[in-house]
């Protein structure tokens, strides 16, 4: 391998089957994730032609989007998620496929149980048929989303077809004030390149900031890669990855995992490594980021006021102008102070255990302002189990919070936990699309676990900088 | 193999930029383990706030070239975007730009997705406008899309077209022929053989 290869052409390259006709690649894919959405077809049309999963060793199945977080006794009340969950149970039985299932403790939103479950290894090509695969970049991995047909494809042949992307380097230097979290920083990124300024590209992100990252701020920051255009978003492993791994049920053992990480370590993109692009931002640039309107890119610091349409290109303003039509906001007005109906934390951006700790922080001794509908949601029942075990639930019932079971609850409207009517959301989520919160006019303002706990407590968008200190004792 | 080398139907003009998956068929329509149904439901909610929305438009209902603006299809990985397009009638989609797993899921569907310049889809979306029952050509050979005396150039990448072209855009049969190829593959990679060197 030469020195000049990035990480993600050294794994792109190793995966690689054989070019096929159109010019793609066929790339053999180490880790495949499913879920209850996007699955069912694929099996169908398995099943349709007589074919069976190739290495079902390296499929993997969770439930997530459907299922409820309050009560989940099955059957489920909504008889369309109920036969989503049979169709799954069903399918990973006759396929052979590992499951697991709500009654299973490994159980969560998936792209948190991968990591978790020391699934999600670097130097992996990952694919699962939902969007936010990205998130598993943070290990080094090339994981990406894919569409159902695909996911037959793999299912039945552990390969795909792709056309390799440019890869851009996404440099942030220098160092996070306090109250600036993994969040911010992706969120930024998207604000200044884009929703559609990673169009054909993979991203690396890379320097101080991210080198001093925790795996999960890491996944965090992969996670939103997708909202910025890119098909992919990667860290390069690091010390950190590997003391991440070690231990974890699936990574390897003893000595097999040394071998590993000394692997894992030389996939990592060296000094001359060569890039199709290359951006840089600096740390002291990036405050508590919020979005205000209808897509990821549409955000501001939360010390800014909404911006003027005519601050964009011509062909911008119109999509400017009818967000603030459908926030219901003005250009000028500051977006602290703007009252939230409902609060959610969760999802796999933000979903896992620090960044609970993160909310918690905030949270204990104060109180949901009256009248906001406050959510905690774990992404997963490790996740669940550990914030348990740390008393973080007993916290955030005390500030009046609800506290939830494992899934995926209010980023998206697949399950009861939904908005109504015009309800404004202030949510730690990944998307602010028009409807996305299952209220087709309700509406989302992305943010971090700490500015969102913020906004639940003062019942409006605030400064979580101004509320760093511990309250009482 | 099924070869797609052009592909003709009446216009279906939506000029609007980054319409997201969650919009072309919300959330809760994902509920469901076929797709059968969900042509019914394409754009419902943006249907049911905007009675002009063009797909609430009987003019357009027979149409099967859609006309759209840029980073069409983004957000999601859901099939279930193209399938409910496909399944309303949908054959052929004319955009500034397409969001990339979208791109991909619709030509593995055998649906051509195609660039033009936002200056020929304004001018095509008015033709369209005059006349919703114009026939629209949209060929992937001559990278054309021709209606009446209106031409313009598309852009493809050129493994979809390729794909279309070749009647191999319903990859699962080439994938499947190189299951040896694949399982050799499988041995040189380090974490699938306990990192032996
Ligand atoms: S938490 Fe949200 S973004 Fe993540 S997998 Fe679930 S629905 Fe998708």
């Amino acid at each position: 391998m030469s020195d000049t290869q990035n990480l993600f052409n050294k794994v792109w390259d190793l995966h690689t089957v054989s070019t096929l006709p159109s010019g793609q690649t066929q790339l053999f894919v180490g880790l495949h994730l499913i879920h209850e959405v996007t699955s069912p077809q694929a099996f169908a049309m398995l099943r349709e032609r007589g074919l069976k999963v190739m290495y079902p060793d390296q499929t993997w199945a969770t439930v997530d989007h459907i299922v409820p977080t309050d009560n989940q006794a099955r059957p489920f009340a909504d008889a369309l998620a109920e036969e989503m969950m049979s169709a799954i149970e069903k399918n990973c039985r006759e396929f052979g496929v590992t499951l697991l299932d709500l009654d299973d403790d490994r159980q969560g939103i998936v792209h948190v149980v991968g990591p978790e479950q020391g699934l999600t290894q670097p130097g992996q090509i990952i694919v699962c048929g939902d969007s936010h695969t990205s998130t598993h970049g943070a290990f080094g991995a090339i994981a990406f989303g894919i569409g159902t047909s695909q996911v037959a494809g793999v299912l039945a042949t552990q390969t795909l077809a792709l056309g390799r992307p440019k890869v851009r380097k996404i440099e942030v230097t220098g160092e996070l004030a306090p109250g600036v979290y993994a969040k911010d920083v992706t969120l930024h990124i998207i604000r200044k390149l884009g929703v559609k300024g990673g169009i054909g590209y993979a991203y690396e992100y890379s320097g101080e900031v991210f080198d001093r990252m925790t795996m999960e701020e890491r996944m965090t920051v992969c996670n939103m890669s997708i909202e910025g255009g890119a098909r992919c978003g990667y860290i390069n492993p690091d010390q950190t990855t590997v003391e991440y791994l070690r231990g974890r049920p699936n990574a390897p053992q003893g000595e097999e995992f040394e071998k590993g990480a000394k692997w894992w370590l030389s996939l990592a993109s060296g000094p001359d490594a060569e890039y199709d692009d290359i951006v840089t931002f600096d740390a002291a640039d990036i405050e508590p980021t919020v979005t205000w309107g209808i897509n990821p890119e549409q955000a501001l610091g939360v010390s800014e006021n909404i911006p003027d349409a005519a601050d964009y290109p011509q062909e911008d303003q119109a999509g400017i102008r009818e967000a603030y039509e459908y926030m219901d906001l003005q250009p000028g007005q500051s977006i602290t102070g703007v009252k939230v109906d409902v609060t959610f934390i969760g999802s796999c951006t933000n979903g896992r255990i620090s960044d609970l700790r993160e909310a918690a922080a905030i949270a204990k001794g104060r109180k949901v302002a009256e009248g906001v509908k406050a959510l905690v949601v774990p992404g997963s029942q490790q996740v669940l189990k550990q914030a348990v075990a740390e008393g973080l639930d007993k916290i955030f019932e005390e500030a009046g919070f609800e506290w939830r079971a494992a899934g995926c609850s209010m980023c998206l409207a697949m399950n009861p936990d939904k908005l109504k009517g015009r309800e404004l959301c202030a949510s730690s989520s990944n998307r602010n699309f028009k409807g996305r919160q299952g209220s087709p006019t309700g509406r989302t303002l992305l943010m971090s676990p700490a500015m969102v706990t913020a906004a639940a407590i003062n019942g409006c968008v605030s400064d979580v900088r101004e509320m760093l200190e511990p309250v009482g004792v | 193999m099924n070869e797609i080398k052009q592909v003709s139907g009446s216009g279906v003009p939506l000029l609007l930029d980054d319409i997201d998956t969650d919009r072309i068929i919300p959330a809760r329509f994902l509920r469901c383990v076929t797709f059968d149904g969900l042509g019914e439901y394409a754009f419902e909610d943006d249907r049911e706030q905007d009675p002009n929305h063009t797909f609430n438009n009987e003019k357009y209902r027979s149409g099967s070239v859609l006309i759209a603006g840029r980073n069409f299809g983004c957000g999601s990985s859901r099939e279930h975007a193209p399938q409910s397009l496909i399944r309303w009638g949908i054959k052929a989609i004319i955009a500034e730009s397409f969001a990339e797993i979208f791109f991909g899921n619709c030509t593995a569907l055998g649906t051509p997705v195609v660039c033009a310049s936002r200056d020929d889809l304004e001018k095509l979306t008015k033709l369209v406008e005059e006349d919703p029952s114009r026939e629209i050509s949209v060929d992937i050979e001559s990278k054309k899309v021709t209606s009446g005396d209106f031409e313009c150039d598309i852009t493809i990448l050129d493994s979809a077209r390729n794909a279309l072209l070749s009647g191999q855009w319903d990859f699962m049969n080439l994938l499947l022929e190189n299951e040896a190829a694949t399982r050799e593959a499988s041995q040189k990679i380090p974490y699938l053989n306990q990192f032996a060197t």
